[in-house]
């Protein structure tokens, strides 16, 4: 069979487990409150009165995304591996990296679907006044392609333990490094160590926070893309490799 | 089909699987025997293309197993010793996701289906989440993935470990049954399963075969094949068995007086060569005038065969390497 034939198996049933089990809905319903809460209480949507999510709702996806989406991606591999599932994963007719492409698929549009349900939101700003419809969509799509970042961070996580709160704990603490590199108050402690400015890129070129600002702005740089697409395809590569070592060594 | 060269698998200072070649043809029943640890687990994930061999080459329907596993893979049924499954499913869309990622659409996917629920019973399970399944219906669930797209070779670690008897037997039937137009790998350390199922059996050792032949060969290297067993009535015991230690193929006599006052006499006499059948005649002979109750030859004991084949030659030199490996 071809290889997009045996991804799209793989995704389906991924995505159908996610629906069997009440991981899912616990998971879309407490990301919708966290948005709602955080945009119209702690952002005050109403109060700052411009027509704009930017600065209420997208930024605080970073954050979110720092909890949310390693505890979607933990189960991944880890439970595989705990279940022995891993064993008829492996031995039936498909290449690893087709069982790992099916698997983050259907993780990533599972967060998507999360994602498309803060719809109301965007129903809000238009109803309230005349955004720019092409920011919001930039931004949507500049969140989705960092959760899915966040996502094949703790797909590596989940590859290297059985235990799923091993692999949550270190996906976060690997998540909170790609927030904090571009975190402003990191950037200025960076910057007290002297004048290498090229250090303090370096350190912040790595960091989502400063690819997700373009996207804010409704810019879609190209470079910004690369880098999240880079991130997720290092990451599912590195999966890979670790998959292929549990079984050698 | 299934062909195996001198594989090896080292787990860092370990060697759990040491230049192990065999190879099974289509209508045979390959038992896969061995104390647990013995390297059976390891052996049958090497041949299903799980772990790859530290050396060795493993082919499959003329496929090497390293360089075309996708080819190999679509000839093997596979059952893992911990006969696992996705949890968070029905048993419907277990097999329903088996059968399509075996490349099974349409009405081919449905009659797969269709026949496996009922060869392994599952009808009353079918839209039943999996981890609310019994050990023996989990089982099942996933021995009817290993067979869902008909496979030519099927390898099955443990079978039917952890089943009632009446499900045991099932399996036993089924594996039977399927073996005369498959090749078919299944291990076990239960021996009547070897009678029940098996064309020929290899037992697996620390990593080596120990012995490789049909049932009925393995029983011969018994010391209890070709004995016979006797029942004598009215004979002075002392007697008997000089008589019988008399004969030319003998080698050792027990006799007992089993009941009522030494007026019934067991004997068994063990032959000079295992699976000797002079001995039956030369018994037969000599009991001329006896009253003899009860007159059998044995076949020989697998048990036996394997205690003595996996465990003697341990007890002296292997005794620290095996504390070692179940340490581990």
């Amino acid at each position: 069979m071809n290889p997009f034939g045996n991804i799209k198996t793989i995704a389906k049933r991924e995505l159908q487990a996610y629906f069997t089990s009440p991981v899912a809905y616990v998971f879309i319903i407490i990301f919708l409150l966290l948005n709602g809460f955080f945009t119209f209480m702690v952002g005050r949507f109403f109060a700052n009165g411009v027509a704009s999510l930017a600065g209420s709702f997208f930024m605080w996806h970073p954050w979110f995304y720092l909890f949310l989406v390693p505890a979607v991606g933990m189960r991944l591999w880890a439970d595989e591996r705990r279940v022995g599932t891993l064993e008829l994963l492996l031995t039936m007719p498909i290449a690893p990296w087709e069982a790992i492409v099916g698997k983050f698929i259907a993780s990533w549009l599972f967060l998507g679907l999360a994602l498309f349900l803060t719809f109301p939101v965007v129903l809000t700003v238009n109803h309230l006044g005349s955004p720019d419809n092409g920011v919001i969509f930039a931004a949507y799509l500049g969140s989705w392609l960092m959760a899915g970042a966040y996502l094949a961070v703790s797909c590596i996580t989940s590859a290297i333990t059985r235990s799923q709160v091993v692999s949550f704990i270190v996906s976060v603490v690997a998540c909170l490094f790609l927030i904090l590199a571009g975190f402003p108050p990191v950037i200025d402690l960076l910057q007290t160590f002297g004048h290498w400015h090229w250090l303090v890129d370096f350190i912040t070129s790595f960091s989502v926070i400063t690819h997700f600002e373009g996207f804010q702005k409704g810019v879609l740089d190209s470079r910004d893309i690369i880098y999240f697409l880079s991130v997720i395809g290092f990451s599912l590569f590195t999966t890979s490799v670790i998959l292929r070592t549990h079984r050698t060594s | 089909m299934i062909k195996v060269d001198n594989l090896i698998k080292q787990f860092g200072p370990k060697r759990a699987v040491d230049g192990v070649s065999f190879s099974v043809e289509r209508g045979e029943v390959l038992g896969f025997l061995g104390p647990n640890g013995a390297g059976k687990s390891t052996t049958m994930r090497m041949l299903t293309g799980f772990l790859p061999p530290t050396s060795g080459k493993v082919t499959v329907g003329g496929h090497d197993m390293s360089e075309e596993p996708i080819a190999a893979k679509k000839l093997i049924g596979y059952l893992p010793e911990s006969a696992p499954a996705y949890t968070d499913m029905t048993v419907y869309g277990f097999l329903n996701f088996a059968a399509e990622i075996r490349g099974l659409r349409g009405e081919a996917k449905k009659s797969a289906l269709a026949r496996v629920v009922e060869l392994c019973f599952l009808e009353s399970v079918l839209h039943q989440n999996v981890d609310t399944l019994s050990k023996g219906y989990r089982h099942r669930t996933c021995f009817a993935q290993s067979i869902i797209h008909d496979p030519e070779v099927l390898v099955l670690d443990e079978p039917t470990d952890g089943l009632d008897p009446n499900q045991k037997h099932e399996i036993r039937q089924l594996i039977r049954k399927m073996g005369e137009q498959k090749a078919i790998i299944f291990s076990t350390h239960i021996l009547e399963e070897v009678d029940a199922a098996c064309t020929r059996a290899i037992i697996i050792d620390r990593g080596v075969i120990v012995a490789n032949g049909t049932p009925a060969e393995l029983r011969r290297k018994s010391e209890w094949a070709g004995a016979v067993t006797l029942r004598i009535l009215g004979q002075n015991a002392a007697e008997v068995r000089d008589k019988l230690s008399q004969l030319r193929s003998v080698k050792k006599v027990v006799v007992k007086e089993s009941e009522g006052n030494g007026r019934v006499i067991a004997a068994t006499v063990f032959p000079r060569t295992a699976g000797d059948s002079d001995l039956t005649r030369e018994v037969i002979a000599v009991t001329n005038g006896w009253q003899v109750a009860e007159l059998r030859t044995e076949e020989g004991r697998l048990d036996e065969v394997f205690y003595n084949i996996t465990m003697k030659e341990t007890e002296t030199s292997g005794r620290d390497a095996r504390a070692t490996r179940e340490a581990k």
